[in-house]
């Protein structure tokens, strides 16, 4: 038996997260908490890329399993004497069945995977521009249902007292459980016909790729993820319909094609590269001290840095900031090799 | 469904028409673009939306409308070209999905801007409300905007396919939308073409503006954004590849969303935009090509 190769891939990706989970230990609680948000929108950005990276199509749906997620997490976790105060339209089985908190993240995955194959079975079968219509449809309807079916939970109000249990070391473990699906995947059978459908549709036909299974493989599964960091999402702080709707979708799309859309690598160094900038100015619009020079920032402007640094970074490099790549430390091999 | 179709009036059909002809001009916009550089423009709503700050910065300032209405085409214009020259022109033959996604950067950017300059509470653009009051035409009870708009539609698309079918410009615009390599062989400037393509589209945006104004005159940072996404929707829906299918969808969509609107039960009008979208899914399953487009022109999985 040989072990896999290139670990490297893996590894580096894994080590990111881990370091930003060790780098929060040493923030006070409040900057923690951007710490812990990066993370979570790492578990995004993997999951939406193991469905947008490898099948080269554009899904501006997968915040509607996100949502889906953190509705399912959040309603089975508010505790049953708070419920009526707050959802008082629930089902009556929502209303009297609370989980805890690794069960509801493991159901927020279910519920989001399943979504995502009901859906993925029609739509899947589109390409191009349609998909990518059709899959915002999804994203419209959904957040529409949400907003308004308060038999499911809170309807047009946020979504509180749900126990906050995404802490530093859980959001720290959760992505990395993230990458690693994302990664098995891609180095599965499935991840490598997908894979070759995306480079050469006719060529990956020709060998008998059916291309729409692959593509609902990928869709289910990622639609998974997106559920399961929804969950983490929930238990983070309180969200609205708002929360999980047009904003997260660009700015986590923005992300991954920021990153490189085409690897892990690139998704999460996306993820927590913007995550990181932004979290950076918002703490700098209240005034901090950054090696001895005082910044303090205008309200407002954090937003327009990051969006105005992501439509930089598109125009000069349209490839992503990783070019698409997985990490690699071949060129350290090579560089030995030539100093030999 | 059934017994509320038969509930539809006279001025819910006049609505759904002037709302229709609104889209109609939007996807005409985004079309002419999407026609020259295969770049779904996904930020056309805030270049409405900045039209329609400008006309109620002018109100605000007391001008008279027709200075308002300029200023308000001035920025369009304006916006639409800065765009095409910083963010578009750079992007020139990137995959489909790189520039889409730049497009939204640029959307969440002007957004932002307008959220910052104008606050949350936005602002009022009020010089043309008395469009909005409703006119007496056979007992029949109107609002004047549903009349203007579909009259204003009309004129700009006889303008417009005048303008395609009769000009050089016109040829040379529908030519790169074909086949823009050939076209740059046989001669056609591709920058004037490009540029031609995003004027007139600054200039419709413009147009849709005043008219948007008007139904809806309070003017936030997501001023029609929401439209946006309907009329791209609609525009793939009627399909992308010919101005007119383009044009067909997004009044189809417009038409649809109004209709649904005034017909529903006032419980279950919260809901247009998951009947409206489920539509979108259902056509988009049937007809993937578009609802308008000449068959066989999309390759299905």
């Amino acid at each position: 038996m040989k072990l896999p190769r290139r670990m490297d891939e893996l590894i580096a990706p894994l080590a990111l997260i881990g370091l930003t989970g060790l780098l929060g230990t040493t923030a006070s609680a409040s900057v923690q908490v951007y710490f812990i948000n990066s993370l979570v929108y790492a578990a995004v950005v993997v999951a939406l890329y193991v469905f947008v990276g490898s099948s080269g199509v554009v899904s501006f749906g997968h915040v509607s399993f996100v949502a889906v997620g953190a509705w399912t997490a959040g309603v089975l976790s508010v505790p049953t004497d708070q419920k009526p105060a707050i959802m008082s339209n629930l089902f009556p089985f929502l209303k009297h069945t609370t989980v805890g908190n690794v069960p509801s993240l493991l159901l927020a995955a279910l519920v989001g995977g399943v979504y995502a194959t009901a859906i993925g079975l029609p739509l899947m079968r589109l390409s191009g521009l349609a998909a990518g219509i059709a899959t915002f449809a999804v994203l419209e309807i959904t957040n529409n249902v949400l907003r308004y079916y308060d038999k499911v939970g809170p309807g047009v109000n946020t979504f509180s007292s749900v126990p906050e249990t995404t802490g530093l070391l859980q959001a720290t473990l959760a992505t990395m459980v993230v990458v690693l699906a994302a990664f098995a995947y891609q180095r599965s059978r499935f991840g490598r016909l997908l894979r070759a459908s995306r480079e050469d549709a006719a060529a990956a036909r020709s060998v008998g790729v059916s291309i729409f299974s692959q593509r609902l493989v990928a869709f289910g599964l990622s639609g998974a993820l997106a559920g399961f960091a929804g969950g983490l999402y929930i238990h983070l702080l309180p969200l609205s319909t708002d929360s999980v709707y047009l904003e997260l979708t660009f700015f986590t799309l923005a992300m991954l094609v920021v990153g490189g859309m085409t690897s892990l690598w690139g998704a999460v160094v996306g993820a927590l590269a913007v995550t990181g900038l932004d979290s950076f100015l918002s703490e700098a619009e209240n005034g901090i001290d950054v090696f001895g020079i005082h910044l303090d920032l205008p309200d407002g402007s954090t937003i327009i840095v990051v969006g105005a640094l992501m439509a930089l970074v598109l125009v000069v490099k349209p490839s992503g900031l990783t070019g698409g790549k997985e990490f690699s430390l071949g060129w350290l091999t090579r560089w030995r090799r030539r100093a030999a | 469904m059934l017994a509320s179709v038969i509930t539809v009036d006279w001025q819910t059909l006049a609505d759904a028409t002037g709302q229709g002809a609104v889209y109609a001009l939007m996807a005409v916009g985004i079309g002419l673009v999407f026609g020259v550089m295969r770049l779904v423009n996904f930020a056309y709503g805030q270049i409405v939306m900045a039209g329609a700050f400008a006309l109620a910065l002018a109100s605000g300032w007391n001008w008279p409308v027709w200075a308002g209405i300029g200023l308000c085409f001035a920025v369009a214009i304006g916006l639409s070209l800065g765009m095409e020259v910083a963010v578009f022109r750079p992007l020139r033959g990137q995959p489909p999905a790189v520039m889409l996604i730049a497009t939204f950067a640029v959307a969440f950017l002007l957004q932002s801007i307008a959220l910052l300059w104008f606050g949350s509470l936005g602002r009022i653009a009020a010089s043309l409300s008395s469009l909005a009051r409703p006119v007496s035409i056979g007992g029949v009870e109107i609002r004047k905007v549903s009349l203007v708009s579909i009259g204003i539609a009309a004129v700009c698309l006889l303008a417009l396919s005048l303008l395609l079918n009769r000009t050089s410009v016109g040829l040379h615009m529908r030519a790169a939308a074909i086949d823009f390599q050939t076209a740059r062989l046989l001669g056609v400037n591709a920058d004037r073409v490009i540029t031609s393509a995003v004027v007139l589209s600054g200039a419709l945006a413009a147009v849709v503006s005043v008219m948007l104004t008007v139904s809806n005159p309070l003017v936030t940072s997501g001023f029609a954004l929401y439209d946006t996404i309907v009329v791209l929707a609609g525009v793939v829906v009627g399909g992308m590849t010919r101005l007119l299918s383009a044009t067909l969808g997004g009044f189809a969509i417009g038409f649809a969303s109004g209709l649904l609107g005034g017909a529903l039960p006032t419980n279950q009008s919260q809901y247009v935009p998951t009947f409206v979208f489920g539509l979108v899914i259902v056509v988009l399953l049937v007809r993937p090509e578009g609802l308008f487009a000449p068959r066989g022109s999309v390759d299905r999985v």
